[in-house]
């Protein structure tokens, strides 16, 4: 990547008789190895530092906590940490765009109060399922209420998001009532965080994860081959999928064995996280295989070249805000189910952490780089630090400390990676 | 001579009291380079606007392959093949070299991208005009020479079959060996059959690449000549104004 950047040298030697172009796929496994670690050097690190900063973490902990490493604390992590994540992978389809959802938290706030309020039994006792549509609905009109101030009048995102901050609290709180809190009392949505699947499904859901990497595998490999192009060496495939295999294995072998601490055994796999997944699976494939997602990364690269090649700038903005908002609601259906109430202050401090996230996972908040699981990882990093600090006993105060400078540290890996990979051109 | 593939005839167009293009003519011929020239101010930005579909003229009569065409948009203009390559660039740093000569028009199978497709047409695209700098077409943007840039961008206006193709001062940010390179894809651009019309301040680029010469003075075309029946020195008088042309137009 970098060879090919050194300026005004004339034609280097002449291409090898290949028929085309190289594009980077060619080669065994040695080569592409020496390719990656290249773009790494060069400063496209995308999610690497948070992988090795929650590893890092993860024996921190185990080393200074006797409860860190157990089967309880684990499925407990998963639980805890699964609204950050949803909330990071929503913000991270505006943030993609160079854009910020400040409101985002409380968004989810106002939806869930409705939900509460619609359906609390001794009250209007809407049916949940309607409740809970009712509430996904308002997370879209919200999203597509902020995007037609960014997107259509042309007001700074900040901006809006921080003034619907800051109404939006006083919108929850004539909802819900002053001071009011309600319980969830349906079952089913506590069940997300609180139930786990039968360990089997656990098992079923590695074989449809496996099954589904392998099928687009292919698929594309077969798509490179008709257009005669070269394909990655197959071992790399193969390599992938056995590393998927054996994490994924491992973690579902641990939440499935029994966590109970009285008689009842607890096992199995959270049922929010198959969901999460899911939505991770989906909203990877929209913002790499289809024309939404690319022209998300292209307005986020640059707005202007978007707007010549035809893409509606408008338009993509419009819906990332949408996204965003529909899925901020989700992660506040997972912290409504985690936290069993929903009161007037629901939502209001987990946005900011939702963006630390995104930034610690890798995703820049200039736009245009990073990925969905970038968030998710960046989010597991925030929520594996407060629940390790919590086992260590320390004063709450520590964990916005440790937060904040992991969050600094994260930044200034990306401003120096910047430097590197940008570098060159700057010289030039 | 070929006939013309663009052929502007009296084009105008004002900014409310500012007449910026005051009855202008233009042709542009199939395979061939003709170099527009003008001062600051001349009205070239607006003249190639109009082209584009961006700003359409307020009068006049343009014909594409002999034929009276409307051009209101942008997507008018890119349907009867011209393409515009801004002196901006215009390209996505984060996107890599087949994203960016795709974005807009993506190859898709069932929805989704046909990334080998897109990549083998791109490649082709290149090699045809035998780029020899580029070492992979899946590189970032970010990671390329101006040159290259320039080079991809060039390009991506020949993907879809281009038959005119309007560059904006494709050489100005350019050092000397990337200048060279990106002349020398100028000419196969045009070897391949493209009307090409290129906007420079750089008479030398011009003698040395352009068959023809249009010479913008204040709004009005005031010499339209073939390049190897007029010296630097006179093609700089008409830039300025203090030299008229007398001959013939082409």
């Amino acid at each position: 990547m970098s060879t090919t950047t050194t300026p005004q040298t004339p034609a280097p030697a002449p291409t090898p008789a290949s028929d085309l172009i190289g594009s980077g796929q060619e080669g065994g496994i040695r080569d592409q190895v020496s390719a990656y670690l290249q773009r790494v050097r060069g400063g496209d690190m995308g999610g690497l530092p948070a992988i090795a900063g929650f590893v890092v973490l993860c024996i921190l902990f185990t080393a200074l906590s006797p409860y860190f490493l157990t089967e309880r604390n684990f499925a407990n992590l998963l639980t805890q940490a699964a609204t950050l994540v949803m909330l990071a992978m929503a913000l991270v389809f505006v943030i993609l765009l160079g854009e910020i959802d400040l409101s985002a938290g409380v968004t989810s706030g106002v939806a869930m109060s409705l939900f509460v309020v619609l359906s609390d039994p001794g009250g209007l006792n809407l049916n949940w399922i309607l409740a809970l549509l009712v509430s996904l609905i308002t997370g879209i009109v919200i999203g597509m209420f902020i995007g037609f101030f960014v997107a259509r009048v042309g007001i700074p995102s900040f901006v809006v998001t921080l003034g619907l901050f800051l109404g939006f609290q006083g919108l929850q709180l004539i909802i819900i009532g002053d001071g009011g809190l309600y319980r969830i009392q349906q079952p089913e949505i506590l069940a997300i965080q609180n139930s786990n699947m039968p360990d089997w499904a656990g098992w079923v859901m590695l074989v449809v994860m496996i099954a589904i990497s392998l099928a687009t595998s292919l698929l594309d490999r077969r798509r490179r081959t008709r257009a005669g192009v070269p394909n990655r060496t197959i071992a790399l495939m193969w390599i992938r999928l056995v590393v998927i295999a054996v994490i994924a294995g491992i973690v579902i072998a641990l939440l499935n064995q029994n966590r109970g601490t009285g008689f009842l055994a607890v096992s199995g796999v959270p049922i929010v996280v198959p969901i999460t997944l899911f939505i991770l699976w989906l909203g990877t494939f929209i913002l790499d295989r289809t024309r939404f997602g690319r022209y998300l990364y292209a307005v986020g690269g640059n707005a202007e070249a978007a707007r010549r090649a035809g893409i509606k700038v408008v338009g993509i903005k419009w819906a990332a805000f949408t996204v965003c908002s529909f899925l901020a609601v989700v992660s506040g259906v997972f912290s409504a189910s985690k936290v069993g109430s929903v009161d007037a202050a629901f939502g209001r401090d987990i946005v900011l952490s939702g963006v630390a996230a995104a930034v610690v996972g890798g995703v820049s908040l200039f736009g245009g780089r990073g990925r969905l699981i970038h968030g998710a990882i960046g989010a597991l990093v925030i929520a594996v630090i407060t629940n390790g600090l919590g086992l260590l006993n320390l004063p709450g105060g520590v964990n916005f400390l440790v937060t904040g400078g992991v969050l600094i540290l994260a930044a200034t890996i990306d401003a120096v990676s910047r430097v590197r990979s940008g570098g060159s051109l700057i010289r030039r | 001579m070929d006939s013309p593939l663009i052929e502007l005839i009296d084009v105008k167009k004002s900014f409310g009291p500012v007449s910026v293009l005051k009855g202008v003519s233009l042709k542009v011929f199939p395979g061939k380079i003709t170099a527009l020239v003008g001062d600051n101010g001349a009205g070239k930005s607006t003249l190639i606007k109009g082209l584009a579909g961006v700003q359409p003229y307020d009068e006049g009569e343009v014909k594409f392959d002999g034929q009276p065409v409307a051009l209101h948009n942008p997507r008018e203009a890119s349907r009867l093949g011209i393409e515009v390559v801004y002196q901006d660039l215009a390209l996505c740093d984060n996107l890599d070299i087949v994203q960016n000569m795709f974005l807009g028009r993506e190859e898709t199978t069932l929805g989704t991208f046909d990334e080998g497709q897109m990549e083998r047409e791109a490649s082709e695209t290149l090699r045809s005009l035998s780029v020899r700098t580029v070492k992979s077409v899946r590189q970032k943007v970010s990671s390329l020479s101006g040159g290259q840039r320039q080079t991809v961008a060039i390009a991506r206006s020949v993907l879809k079959s281009a038959r005119v193709v309007i560059l904006d001062e494709p050489t100005a940010a350019l050092g000397v060996a990337q200048t060279e390179q990106v002349l020398a894809l100028v000419k196969r651009l045009a070897e391949k059959g493209v009307g090409v019309l290129m906007i420079s301040h750089n008479l030398v680029d011009v003698f040395q690449v352009a068959d023809y010469i249009s010479v913008l003075y204040l709004g009005q075309m005031v010499a339209s000549i073939e390049t190897s029946a007029t010296t630097s020195d006179d093609v700089v008088g008409y830039i300025t104004g203090s030299k008229t042309y007398t001959g013939a137009s082409i």
